[in-house]
Formats: structure tokens, sequence, C-alpha cells
């Protein structure tokens, strides 16, 4: 475990020292860094000095080592756009991104279960036809017509809920949460059910396709065998089997949900790094673009650790050491 | 067919008929099956692959799944007719009073769960007992069926096990609430042949001191010979011999019967090549007229392709051939394998 463990952070080590030099030669390729800072008019003189200030005389290795060593403190450089630093800049964005994503994945898993054992288990009955059939729909229906759907009639019509911003929101120790106030509530409604619609169709499709396989499998057999309940067979037995790839899919899923909240935010005007980085896009700012490429990854490395060590709880296959595996027969 | 020993029966099937739904109509699986299964009993079950053999097993078990149906037939647990329970009631019934074992203990385990919480949830679905003493029932069954040091091994997962240790823990699972039945479905054809016989003594000397009989699926003739006291030989859906196993096995009336005799090989008799029967067996869609084995009967005659034999008493047993019936004598048999097999194992 300890082994695994430490080898799974070298290889995260690995992926966000990729990633980071990715992120690095944006500031190369992407445009003269130093024609972006410096206004139009500038002399020749101020933009060698600019450019010894900035390093960007020194061998390239030596560049790169700087940008890894004042990342790994945190510190990504000064916005372009913003003047201010960039890091404050995510600290700032990040709750809103993280809470409307944490809510989506809870609401996704808390309906996309249940839906996917009950079609699984009924699948003759008209509401798992049905449900299939929603679901259908919720997969192809892309997330703006859905925002924009919901902004129609919530918003627009009835006049329920915000249309966009996130509400009051209430500092606890850095991090402004939404979740304290009515108005934050209600600003979150819509974003959240955006964004989990297709994820909740997802995680269905997925458990029902798991259940269904697993349902087949000799040692569910066995125990309808046994004589188990029918509630034993399948929620003691078949579920649990069922959860690796959704915990599997749960985790890449939160990933992307953090780096492609885009879409939603900029329907919903939501306050979150999504948000950010769309600023950042049409500005061609890039310390901003690079340090949320480089927090993206971190995030896919943190969680994707984080399941994997999931899967150790989950199935004892995995814990036991390989070495007193079997006894002679 | 023979009454075993004046007792009731534990297990009666009566001109069960299995048939599956489908598109073309229904197929009949199980064409007209009566066999009974005295109190601790072992009643072997013989026969080519597809010959219906598991499906009459799950019939009884009640776990025949859709397309699949009794179409026909009644089936008996002490008297009881079991057939026609509700789903409720034969789950009821399962592992308390049937108990079951299938053909790969790689598989039969739930990889997730302890053998000790497998063994407890099922004691405790059919007994009164808590945890702690179905607990302490769980370690005398792995003990009873010659497990090492149950009292640890109990916490252990099923991957812990080697195949036939796991094999030990289903049959110990198929026990746990002291069935009447075992339907032992192939329990050691996915086994390493050296492990085969320990689990078949197992099963053989826990059955004799529960007094549980046991319906022995399986397509080895060794395992027959070694565990059964009765035989019952399938072919498309049919029995087409019932009798004692040293009497089938020596004295083979049915030339199918006779057929998968003489084609188990044995060291003793050096053959150049193995017997085989010709032919396969028909698929369901093509059950030929008449007797279902006549296109691949050595000794098949004009009634045989016309008129279908059901079975006739013979001796102990029963043969379903028209040769029993016109007396003819069985013709002798290639090889003394049968012998050899009786002999061995006895």
């Amino acid at each position: 475990m300890i082994a695994f463990l430490i080898r799974r952070l070298l290889q995260g080590a690995l992926v966000m020292l990729t990633v980071a030099f990715i992120a690095f030669s944006m500031f190369r390729f992407v445009g003269d860094p130093v024609t972006n800072m410096l206004p139009q008019d500038a002399t020749l003189e101020q933009r060698t000095e600019l450019q010894e200030r900035l390093g960007l005389n020194d061998p390239l290795p030596l560049q790169f080592g700087h940008f890894v060593t004042n990342a790994v403190q945190g510190d990504f450089g000064i916005s372009y756009r913003n003047q201010r630093p960039v890091s404050d800049l995510i600290a700032e964005r990040l709750p809103a991104t993280m809470e409307m994503v944490f809510a989506a994945v809870v609401l996704s898993l808390v309906i996309g279960i249940p839906m996917g054992v009950y079609t699984a288990l009924r699948r003759d009955s008209w509401l798992s036809h049905l449900l299939q059939g929603v679901s259908l729909a919720g997969i192809s229906v892309p997330t703006f017509v859905t925002g924009i759907l919901l902004i129609l009639v919530f918003s627009v019509w009835l006049n329920w809920l915000p249309s966009f911003g996130r509400g009051d929101v209430v500092e606890i120790g850095g991090w402004s949460t939404g979740l304290l106030t009515v108005s934050g509530i209600k600003a979150l409604i819509m974003p959240v059910i955006t964004l989990s619609l297709f994820q909740i169709t997802l995680i269905m499709r997925l458990v029902r396709a798991e259940m269904l396989e697993v349902l087949k499998t000799d040692y569910i057999r066995f125990a309808r065998a046994r004589g188990l309940t029918n509630r034993a067979v399948h929620f003691g037995h078949a579920l649990r089997n069922t959860l690796m790839p959704v915990i599997t899919i749960t985790g890449l899923q939160i990933g992307a949900l953090i780096a492609f909240a885009i879409i939603t935010e900029t329907v919903f005007q939501w306050p979150g790094m999504g948000l950010l980085f769309m600023q950042a896009v049409s500005f061609v700012d890039i310390p901003v673009m690079s340090a949320y490429l480089v927090m993206v990854s971190l995030i896919f490395v943190v969680i994707n650790t984080i399941v994997d060590m999931l899967y150790f709880v989950v199935d004892p296959r995995l814990r036991v050491d390989a070495g007193k595996n079997t006894t002679g027969a | 067919m023979t009454e075993h020993n004046n007792t009731s029966p534990v297990l009666d099937v009566h001109d069960l008929h299995i048939e599956f739904d489908t598109r073309h109509g229904a197929l009949k699986a199980i064409d007209g099956i009566s066999l009974q299964i005295a109190p601790g009993e072992i009643l072997g079950v013989v026969g080519e692959s597809g010959a219906g053999k598991s499906l009459t097993g799950t019939a009884i078990t009640g776990l025949l799944e859709s397309p699949g149906r009794i179409s026909g037939g009644e089936i008996r647990l002490e008297g009881q007719r079991i057939d026609n329970l509700s789903q409720d009631e034969l789950r009821r019934l399962r592992g308390r009073r049937i108990g079951a074992i299938f053909q790969d203990p790689l598989t039969s385990l739930n990889p997730l769960y302890t053998v000790g919480r497998q063994l407890i949830e099922t004691i405790r679905t059919h007994l009164p007992m808590n945890r702690a003493q179905a607990r302490q029932r769980a370690i005398e069954l792995l003990a009873e069926v010659g497990l090492p040091a149950p009292e640890t091994r109990i916490d252990q997962y099923p991957h812990q096990f080697s195949g036939g240790m796991r094999q030990r823990v289903v049959i110990a699972l198929a026990l746990c609430a002291d069935p009447k039945l075992v339907i032992a479905d192939e329990p050691t054809t996915a086994l390493d042949v050296s492990v085969q016989a320990q689990i078949i003594t197992v099963l053989k000397r826990l059955c004799r001191e529960h007094g549980t009989a046991v319906m022995l699926v399986t397509h080895d003739m060794g395992v027959i010979a070694e565990a059964a006291d009765r035989v019952a030989v399938m072919y498309a859906g049919r029995l087409v011999e019932v009798g004692p196993v040293a009497d089938v096995i020596k004295h083979a009336k049915h030339p199918y019967t006779q057929g998968l005799m003489n084609s188990i090989p044995t060291i003793l008799h050096d053959v150049e090549r193995l017997e085989q029967i010709e032919g396969s067996m028909p698929r369901l869609t093509a059950i030929p007229e008449g007797c279902a084995f006549n296109p691949r009967c050595p000794h098949a005659f004009e009634r045989c392709r016309v008129e279908r034999p059901d079975l006739i008493a013979v001796d102990e047993g029963a043969a379903a051939c028209w040769l029993v019936e016109e007396g003819a004598t069985p013709p002798p048999q290639a090889r003394a394998t049968a012998d050899t097999l009786v002999d061995h194992h006895d």
C-alpha cells in the first residue's frame, strides 16, 4: 500500500512536470510576453531591460527551473489583464467552481445510481423505458442548450431563480461559500442541474450496464441458489460489485467537470475558474492560462490518486499481499 | 422406474417438460423426465453437453430463467409440490431444503466479501440464529468440509483460497441450513484431477453424515462410479437409462450408455484409438422421429425410426430402448473399461 502510494505520487509528479513544461512553453510560443507587457511606444532599452528582469535571456532549462520553483510555491506571476497575482485570482475563483462541481457530482450520484439500479432490476417496467428514453435526451442535449432553456423557464417566465451570478456569499477562512445563504443556494440550483444532467444519465447508464452484467455472474446465481432475499442479492452483492467502474468514471468526471465547467459558467456568468479562463483567453492573459492548466492537471492527478486508493477500500483482492495468496488444495 | 427402498422419495420428478419460448415457437429442451431420489441417496445424472442435465437441476431449484419455463409435469420435494410455488416461497426453499453446488468454485463466491460473511448471511437467512451463533456454525461447517484452521480462514476472502478449498466452502454454503437435497452441478469439472477425488470424498461423506440426498450432475463417469448409488443417463432431453451404478456401468442396456462407457480412456487397456459414438447429439430443433438416438445407434432397426421408446423396466433399472423390450441380449461391450472403473473405485 505504501509502495503503491509512493509510486503513484512519483507518477503524479512526472505528470505535473510534463504539464508544467507545456504551461511554460505557452509563454515562449504564444506571442512575445515582452511585447504584451510593454506599451507600444517602448524603447529598445526598455525591452532589453525587461527581458533581463524577466530572466528571458537565461538558458531555457534554467528558466523552466524558475517557473517550476515558483509554481510549486503557488506563484504563477502577474495577470496581464488584472495586474494582480494570478494565485490570488485563482484562489478567489476556485471555491465557486468547486462548490458547483461537487454539488453536481453529489446530485448525479444520488440520482444516477438509484435510477441505474432500478432500470437494471425492472428492465421491462414502463418507468424504466421512460427513464431510458429521457436519459437518451439528457445525454444528447448540449449543456448550453439546457442552461439557456432553464434560464428561459425559471428566470424569465417564472422569475423564481436568478439567471446569473452566485448570490450572496459568506467568507469562511478565506473560502467564500454560497451554500449558507438563501440567494446562494438559489443561484446554485440551475448551474448544478445543467452541469449534472449529463452526469446523471452517464452514471445511470453505467450502473445499469454494469448491474446487468453482474446479475449474470455465477456468484449472483449462487447467492440466489442459497435462498438469499432479493434485497440481499441486489444491494448486498450485485450493487457493490458494480461500484468499481462507477468510482473510476466519477473520478474522471469530477476532473472533467472542473476543467470543462467553462460553458456552464459562461452561460450563468458563474464567477468560477472557467469564467476566469474564458476571459484570459480573450485577452491572451498567458499567466492565467498556464496557471489554470497547471491547476486543472493537479486536480486531475489528486482525484485519480484518491480513486486508486478507493479501489483498495472496495476490492479486497487488491488489499492482500500477492505473496501469501493461496494455499494448496 | 424402480422405487428405491420403501421410504418415500425426497425428490420426485414426474413427467417434467421444459420449453424455451423462441420466435419460432416453443423448443422442447426437457421432454418428459421422471426420476426419484430416496433420502440419503446419491443419484448421478450423466449425458453429453446439452442433454438437459443442468437444466433439470435448475428447474428443481426454481432458478429457471426466462425464456425457459416448466411446461408440464410436477416436481415434489418430500411429498410437497414445488414447481407451482411463488417466487418468494421458492426462495425460502432454496438453501433451506435444497442446496446447490455450482460448477466453478472460482466464480461461485462473491469476491468482495469474506467467506465468513457469505456463510453467516446464508445461515441467518434460514435459521433463527444471532450473529455469534451463526459464526460458530460457520466455523464448524468449514471444519467439517476439511478446511484447515477454520477460525482464521473464515475471515479471509475467496481469492485467498485455492480452487479445491473454494469448492469446499461452496459445499459448506450448500449444506449450511441442513437441506434434504443437494443439487451438485458438475462440482468437480473445473478442478484439477488431483483435487476432484477429494471434493467427491468430502461431498459423499457429508451427505452420508447428514442424510442428505444428492443429485450429482456430471459428464464424468469416473465421478459417477465413485460417488453415485444410482445413475440416470440423459440424451436429448430424455432419460435413456436408469439403474444402480454397478449395473449401468457393467451391463449397460442402452446402446448410448454403452457408447459412453466405451469412450472412457483407460491406461489398463492399450488401445489404438479411443472408441467414440459416431455423430453428435441432435439439436433441439431437429430431434429425429422415433428414438432420438437412432441415427447414431449401431443397433437401430425399423421400429427405432418410427416409434419413440419409453423407459422399460429391466432387472433393477430401466432403459428406453426397443432392444430391451424385444428381449434381445445387449450386444457385448467392446472393452472391459467399465469393469475396471467399478473395481477400481468400489
